[in-house]
């Protein structure tokens, strides 16, 4: 656990001083997070440890966003001024984003690969067969 | 008594404790709620927490510098957990190497119509810089999204909140929307999925099924990664 927890805090160190070093507008626990992919990928494996302490820190990633979140009751003015903008933002963009990915990947997937594939054979992929809940807060992750 | 009581109060209610116990308390409760709600996407446990802590913000008079010193304890652990995402990004990466020419195309084609599309419309309302680099990581997994914000002058809890109605939304219309443009390919459904609406996408993918599950959360992996990578070029270049 504390291990684990010090290669999570070690690779956010050199992310976070390598973006300063650099001096890149990059978000230094993204640069963390690309490390540790990174050195996972050379070395080949996790490790147990590794791989339960992250589990558990990402099964509760929700709590991570109060704090943040809360402060939401200060930006009264900007919702109220550019409500209407972010709104149709988000809507129209979340649809037109789903589609572009999903038609891309499909039209390039079937040009590589033009032997029908049993699965998309079938185009009644069934929304009920899988459970619900799926143990604790998969769904609660942002 | 009442004296003894008030002065209890004064020291609680400005002690970091407090606030953090109530943070802790408050997703405790939010979760619970959740599962009663059977996950369902507009039973959000973080709408629930953060509407719990703001009526007790409200109800007490406390300010939310007072909270923060508190919740700063909670918060300062989304680096951490931030870099821990590598894992399953790393562990997705190795399942998908027989797909990486499609993977890559709808991930450059997905990831950079998230960002134009919702920078696009925000700048024709007339929105400011720093509204347009809080729309812009909206597709992105929150702690992403949050780091990016602060990155590029945005406001991170705006873009909180921003990120939240994008799940909401792309989980619910995804399943009909594939159906509507008879996209069969779960991957490709599930691959979309996650890359525009992250960890609520992936979660309803995994309830559709195992194979849509995975490639949601292979693209809410790769999509954080690209949007940050792809905003702060942006922002070097213009910025």
């Amino acid at each position: 656990m504390l291990q684990a927890i010090t290669v999570l805090f070690l690779c956010q160190l050199a992310g976070e001083a390598l973006v300063r070093f650099l001096r890149l507008p990059f978000p230094g626990p993204v640069l963390g997070m690309l490390l540790l992919a990174a050195i996972l990928t050379v070395r080949g494996r996790a490790g147990p440890e590794l791989e339960t302490t992250t589990s558990v820190i990402l099964r509760n990633l929700v709590l991570l966003y109060i704090p943040v979140s809360v402060g939401i009751i200060r930006q009264g003015a900007n919702l109220s001024r550019y409500g209407l903008a972010l709104g149709t933002a988000i809507l129209v963009s979340t649809v037109l984003t789903l589609a572009v990915t999903a038609l891309v990947f499909q039209f390039v997937a079937r040009r590589r690969n033009p032997i029908p594939d049993p699965q998309i054979s079938d185009p009644q992929i069934s929304d009920r067969g899988a459970a619900r809940s799926r143990g604790p807060n998969r769904e609660a992750t942002p | 008594m009442s004296a003894g009581l008030s002065s209890t109060w004064v020291y609680l209610s400005t002690s970091p404790l407090l606030w953090l116990t109530v943070t802790l308390l408050a997703y405790a409760a939010a979760d619970w709620i959740s599962i009663k709600a059977h996950r369902n996407p507009l039973a959000s446990p973080v709408v629930i927490a953060v509407a719990l802590v703001i009526l007790l913000l409200e109800a007490t008079g406390t300010d939310y510098e007072t909270y923060f010193k508190g919740a700063q304890f909670v918060n300062f652990l989304l680096g951490p957990a931030t870099v821990a995402l590598g894992v399953p990004l790393w562990r997705n990466l190795r399942t998908v190497r027989s797909v990486l020419v499609p993977l890559g195309c709808a991930l450059v084609a997905g990831g950079i119509t998230a960002m134009v599309s919702a920078v696009g419309i925000a700048w024709l309302f007339g929105s400011p810089p720093e509204i347009l680099a809080t729309v812009a990581p909206k597709s992105v997994t929150t702690p992403i999204a949050m780091a990016i914000a602060e990155t590029l002058g945005g406001i991170p809890s705006l873009a909180a909140i921003l990120v939240l109605v994008t799940g909401i939304f792309g989980s619910i219309i995804v399943t009909p929307l594939m159906n509507l443009l008879r996209v069969s390919d779960p991957a490709a459904r599930g691959f979309a999925a996650g890359l525009a609406a992250h960890g609520f996408g992936t979660a309803r993918a995994f309830q559709v099924n195992e194979i849509a599950g995975t490639f949601a959360g292979i693209g809410m992996g790769l999509n954080g990664a690209f949007t940050a990578i792809v905003l702060s070029l942006l922002s070097a270049f213009f910025g």
